[in-house]
């Protein structure tokens, strides 16, 4: 291919498009190349697994259809669901109350409580889950809602993303408000949160996607099947039934099949939320 | 003066009351066990992980000096270093190679951005059907398993030489829709006038990436690496599904979270050895992150 520079305008427009396209399908054949088999693996019979992996058999629902009755993957997504909806409204609920308090009042101790905040951010999930399971067994926890969602209602980074853009609200806004005699959490709700949507959404969908994707978590609290989340779920599955590889392939297109959808719906707030941090559980 | 100490006080109890909640569960779920931990790492307990006591804080030194630690840090280390520049320089490619106006790009995007909607575990099922020697998709493909006889004798997973580069491959796929996206937005934030610009000045396209894309990308890529180089030291979902920390005896791909938590773990039900060791990874991180703030200060050019 000829350098991109100068020579665009006496390319013909065709043959350079021809290459990049070629090359698009090509890679994007590659990335989807592990989602490919999965799909090839769950539209085989049992016995035709190991027989040309590569080339689907043909087009079934049956072995979705078995590995959703045998797994209790229904059981699991609803587990997920609830904890990811759960931890995700409490975040923001949290968040949006001590984000507030760091930028719009005034306190004495607000800087050094601050650094409190910021300080947990350095501490790693790894280093707080052997306590944490000690906790929540104390609690009689192990196997519950609670023991699955309480440690994860609050969150420094959400804190300190919404405590930015709260920043940036006028300081007569709140002065005017305060004149009217609307109070702090008047202002909050009807003003400041309505005019900070977007990071909201951003951090929702951050929430949400951790808070799906934890793995390590469940695993340590969760020994009961109808306690399990999706991704402890899909552990048992794929140990359970490695013999019946369809089976488990089935079942993690279905686990995967949910939040493909909720990242459609919302990838404005997600491509927005991931480039204004990073955390993945 | 007097009146502004006044108003301070004013707001306290609502900053109280709005500082509440997310102060008892960060204390109860971040302060108090990672407290804890420090604590409970220097307690010796029985085999049984049972009747633990307090004994010097000698423990922490001793961890530190196992081979088990050592070894589970090497890995960490070979794992980080796998997996980071790779899945960088990988996001940065399909990154580029998307950047451009054509009739449905969109779709390529969307799919270069797919992986981000795998989790740890939708992804690594996905790869042990690839890998895995019996049932797996490579090792019965003929003519690959001709070609490398690995995929199907002791398989990638299995054999001590290639069970980490597996895991790696099965980690930066399930990233890299990630880094694509952050490379994307960031490309979007160049300017076109600058590439223009360059253009006027004669450069071509190679010039053009290395002078005028990099440098200003220079903030994202950063930023990825941070969080690349965060979660591969913290990556345990794809160590518990494809290797179990194995192949043994060699424990080709027993990290320290394995090392922690797995459940093939040699410390596994000794609390102590688990709080010692998590405390020790702590102390890796935070080394590691002053290390990576540092660089922003000093080398980044905020465009």
């Amino acid at each position: 291919m000829p350098g991109d520079g100068t020579t665009t305008y006496d390319t013909p427009i065709g043959w350079r498009a021809v290459g990049r396209y070629g090359l698009l399908v090509l890679v994007a054949a590659l990335v989807l190349f592990p989602v490919y088999t999965t799909v090839v693996a769950a539209l085989k019979e049992g016995n035709q697994v190991l027989n040309n992996p590569l080339v689907p058999d043909g087009f079934t629902l049956r072995i979705l259809a078995k590995a959703w009755d045998e797994g209790n993957l229904g059981r699991y997504l609803l587990n997920s669901g609830v904890v990811a909806v759960v931890i995700t409204a409490a975040q923001l609920l949290t968040s949006v109350l001590s984000a507030y308090a760091f930028a719009i009042l005034d306190f004495p101790g607000r800087t050094i409580m601050f650094g409190v905040f910021l300080a947990t951010l350095l501490v790693p999930l790894e280093a707080t889950l052997v306590v944490n399971r000690r906790t929540v067994d104390s609690l009689g926890w192990i196997n519950s809602y609670q023991g699955l969602t309480v440690p994860f209602l609050a969150t420094a980074f959400g804190t300190f993303l919404l405590r930015q853009v709260f920043l940036t609200l006028p300081r007569d806004l709140r002065d005017a408000a305060a004149i009217d005699g609307v109070g702090h959490l008047g202002f909050l709700r009807h003003v400041a949160v309505p005019l900070v949507r977007p990071t909201l959404g951003a951090m929702a969908m951050l929430s949400f996607l951790s808070a799906w994707n934890q793995y390590l978590w469940p695993n340590l609290v969760t020994t009961e099947s109808d306690m399990y989340t999706v991704q402890s779920g899909l552990k048992q599955i794929s140990e359970a039934r490695l013999d019946e590889p369809n089976l488990v392939m089935a079942g993690t297109i279905i686990a995967a099949i949910p939040i493909v959808v909720v990242l459609l719906i919302f990838q404005r707030s997600l491509i927005r939320g991931l480039t204004s941090g990073a955390v993945k559980g | 003066m007097a009146k502004r100490t006044r108003s301070r006080w004013r707001d306290l109890p609502t900053a109280v009351w709005m500082l509440t909640p997310s102060l008892v569960i960060l204390s109860v779920f971040v302060l108090y066990p990672l407290g804890q931990a420090i604590w409970l790492g220097h307690q010796r307990c029985d085999s049984q992980g049972d009747n633990c006591r307090s004994n010097g804080w000698d423990q922490y030194v001793d961890v530190a000096r196992s081979d088990e630690f050592l070894h589970a840090l090497g890995v960490t280390v070979k794992f980080v270093v796998l997996t980071v520049p790779i899945g960088l320089a990988l996001g940065v490619g399909l990154a580029m190679l998307a950047d451009k106006y054509l009739r449905g790009i969109g779709v390529f995007r969307a799919v270069f951005s797919s992986t981000v909607a795998t989790s740890v575990a939708v992804a690594s099922l996905m790869w042990l059907f690839l890998l895995q020697p019996d049932v797996g998709v490579l090792a019965n493909v003929g003519f690959i398993e001709e070609l490398f006889p690995v995929v199907k004798q002791p398989g990638l997973v299995r054999d001590p030489g290639t069970a980490l580069g597996a895991v790696a491959a099965s980690s930066i796929w399930a990233n890299l829709g990630f880094t694509f996206i952050l490379v994307t937005a960031g490309l979007q934030g160049i300017p076109r006038d600058l590439h223009e610009a360059a253009v006027v000045d004669g450069a071509g396209g190679v010039r053009r990436f290395w002078d005028v894309t990099l440098p200003l990308l220079g903030p994202t890529l950063l930023f990825v690496m941070i969080a690349l180089t965060s979660r591969a030291f913290q990556a345990y979902g794809e160590m518990d599904l494809l290797t179990d920390g194995g192949p043994r005896p060699q424990d080709s791909t027993t990290t320290l979270t394995y090392l922690t938590y797995g459940g093939d773990s040699v410390i596994n039900n000794n609390d102590g050895l688990q709080a010692a060791t998590a405390v020790l990874l702590f102390a890796v991180l935070l080394v590691v992150s002053i290390v990576q703030l540092g660089a922003i200060g000093r080398r980044i050019h905020y465009a």
